[in-house]
Formats: structure tokens, C-alpha cells, sequence
């Protein structure tokens, strides 16, 4: 396939927009849920980014595919972990609302 | 695989279109629910993303992990937290959403900038592996990305015990620190929080 039809730019660009709107839903949601969301997405962002530059730069030894392998790996770990803290937190405080998360506010 | 030239522009435009607007529908719709949906949508575009970058393992591990897994977690926890609350007005909302969104753009610009600017050293698509890239990244594994595999493996393991013991109810028939009974209700029944500030 002739890669010189999309220009690499457009990926990055792609990838970085996604990851400013999943920077600006982290700091922006009240919903807890909402949050890991947002995560998933930047983690996506970082994916693109590096299957762009694995297939543009390095599309030989594709190592940048590997990594997104491992990046994937690492976020279904985080998800699951993420998802059973926000239910024993909800056992607790019976919300998902972010504001009410302060216990470690000083 | 070799689609025409003009067919790869426009699924790239398409699918990147459906990644943007989901991703903003993500983070702005006022439903969880629809959120968790359009999240989906976001995951099956971006694996679209990786087939057009020559990249069909990845794609495929992308769509089981993220939408058959991950995403089904997502929407799992929605339906067990989802109780319909209102939610305390907090002051200055309208400042930090002013602050929030200037560093989102500051960042924006700033990354877009280096997109555009940087003039990259591209590979010549002569020596791409394209559809071998399948048996490479299997080379990969297990030469010379071979620890970090089996770290991954123990990290899995790690994620499931310690979702397990995170999730889980109390077994205990009596509260460690104050010694009441503890109630053994399923938590969608009201009882009365522990840690919510008394004052």
C-alpha cells in the first residue's frame, strides 16, 4: 500500500486532538465513570500515535506495533482495576460525583 | 492490501470524523449511558485507523480488548452505579472550566504545532512489511520483547486478584474496627454510608 497517499501529519493530528479532548473530559467530568472514559481515550490517542510512527518511520521492524500491544494490555489492566476501586468507593460513599472525593484534601 | 488512493483519503477523513465527534460526545453528553455507547464507536473507528495503517493484528486485538472487553466493563459498572443524583452546584465552575479549557488549547496548539513543523525522516514504503507484520511482531514477542511479555502476564494476574479483592463484598459477619455486624445486603439497597462527613 502507497503510505505516501495520507500524509503522516494527519495521524498525529488526529491523535492529538483526541488526546487534548481526553485531557479536557478528565478535568472537566463530575461522573467518576466518566473519567476512566476519558482515559481510555488519551491511552487511544498514544496508540495511534505510536502505530503512525511504527508504520511511517520504522515499517521494517513495525517495534512501534509491539508497544501498542503492551499499551493495550496495560490499559485492560488499569480499566479492571479502575472500575473495582470506583465500586468499593461507591459501596462507601454511595456517589460517583468527583467533587466528593476529597478525603485527601487538605 | 492496496486500496486506491483516493478510497484511503476519504476512510481516513470518515473515520477520523467519527473519532473526533465521538470522543467529543464522550465527554459532553449529559447521558452516561449514550457516553459508554459512542465510546464503542470511538474504539471500532480507531481499529479502523490501524487497518489503513497496514496493521490487522493490532486492529483485531484492539477491537476484542477494547470494545469486547473493556467497554463491556465500562458498561457493567454504569449498571451498577447508575442512581440518578444531584449533583451540589460548586462555585467558580465557571472559572475552572475557563482554566481547563485554555490548557487544552494551549496543549492543542502546542502539539499540532510540533505535528506540523517537525519535518520527519519517513521510511521509504519500498521495505514496508506490510502483511507480514503479523509474524514480525510474533518475532518480536518472543526474542526480544520477551520479559516484557511475561511481565505482562504477571501484570494481568495482578489486575484480576486485585479486582477481585477490591470488588468484592465484606464476608466478615462483624466490622473490624467497631465490632457491629456488618450487613450483608446486596448494595443496591440503601443502607447508611460510613464515610460521608457527618457535619
Amino acid at each position: 500500500m502507497n503510505l505516501e497517499s495520507i500524509p503522516l501529519q494527519a495521524f498525529l493530528i488526529t491523535s492529538s486532538i483526541l488526546f487534548c479532548i481526553g485531557i479536557w473530559g478528565l478535568l472537566n467530568s463530575r461522573n467518576a465513570v466518566r473519567v476512566l472514559m476519558c482515559i481510555e481515550l488519551m491511552l487511544n490517542a498514544v496508540n495511534i500515535n505510536l502505530m503512525a510512527f511504527s508504520s511511517f518511520v520504522d515499517n521494517n521492524l513495525i517495534q512501534g506495533q509491539v508497544f501498542t500491544i503492551f499499551v493495550i494490555t496495560v490499559a485492560a489492566a488499569e480499566a479492571a482495576v479502575g472500575l473495582a476501586i470506583l465500586l468499593s468507593l461507591y459501596r462507601n460513599r454511595v456517589t460517583v460525583d468527583m467533587e466528593s472525593f476529597n478525603l485527601l484534601k487538605w | 492490501m492496496s486500496i486506491a488512493v483516493s478510497t484511503q483519503l476519504i476512510c481516513f477523513s470518515l473515520l477520523s470524523l467519527v473519532v473526533i465527534i465521538g470522543a467529543l460526545g464522550v465527554v459532553l453528553l449529559e447521558s452516561i449511558v449514550y457516553s459508554a455507547f459512542l465510546l464503542c464507536g470511538v474504539f471500532l473507528s480507531v481499529a479502523g485507523l490501524y487497518l489503513l495503517l497496514n496493521a490487522s493484528f493490532v486492529a483485531a486485538a484492539q477491537v476484542l480488548v477494547y470494545v469486547g472487553a473493556v467497554n463491556v466493563l465500562i458498561i457493567f459498572a454504569i449498571m451498577l452505579v447508575n442512581k440518578k443524583e444531584d449533583l451540589k452546584p460548586i462555585e467558580n465552575l465557571n472559572s475552572r472550566r475557563i482554566i481547563s479549557t485554555s490548557i487544552c488549547l494551549t496543549l492543542l496548539s502546542l502539539l499540532i504545532r510540533v505535528d506540523i513543523s517537525k519535518v520527519w525522516v519517513l521510511a521509504s514504503p519500498n521495505n514496508s512489511i506490510g502483511e507480514e507484520a503479523t509474524y514480525r511482531i510474533g518475532e518480536h514477542l518472543f526474542s526480544d520483547y520477551l520479559l516484557p511479555f511475561e511481565v505482562a502476564s504477571v501484570l494481568l494476574l495482578m489486575a484480576m486478584i486485585g479486582a477481585i479483592v477490591l470488588a468484592r463484598r465484606d464476608v466478615m459477619n462483624q466490622d473490624i474496627s467497631t465490632g457491629l455486624p456488618v450487613d450483608q445486603e446486596l448494595i443496591e439497597k440503601t443502607k447508611e454510608p460510613f464515610l460521608i462527613k457527618k457535619n
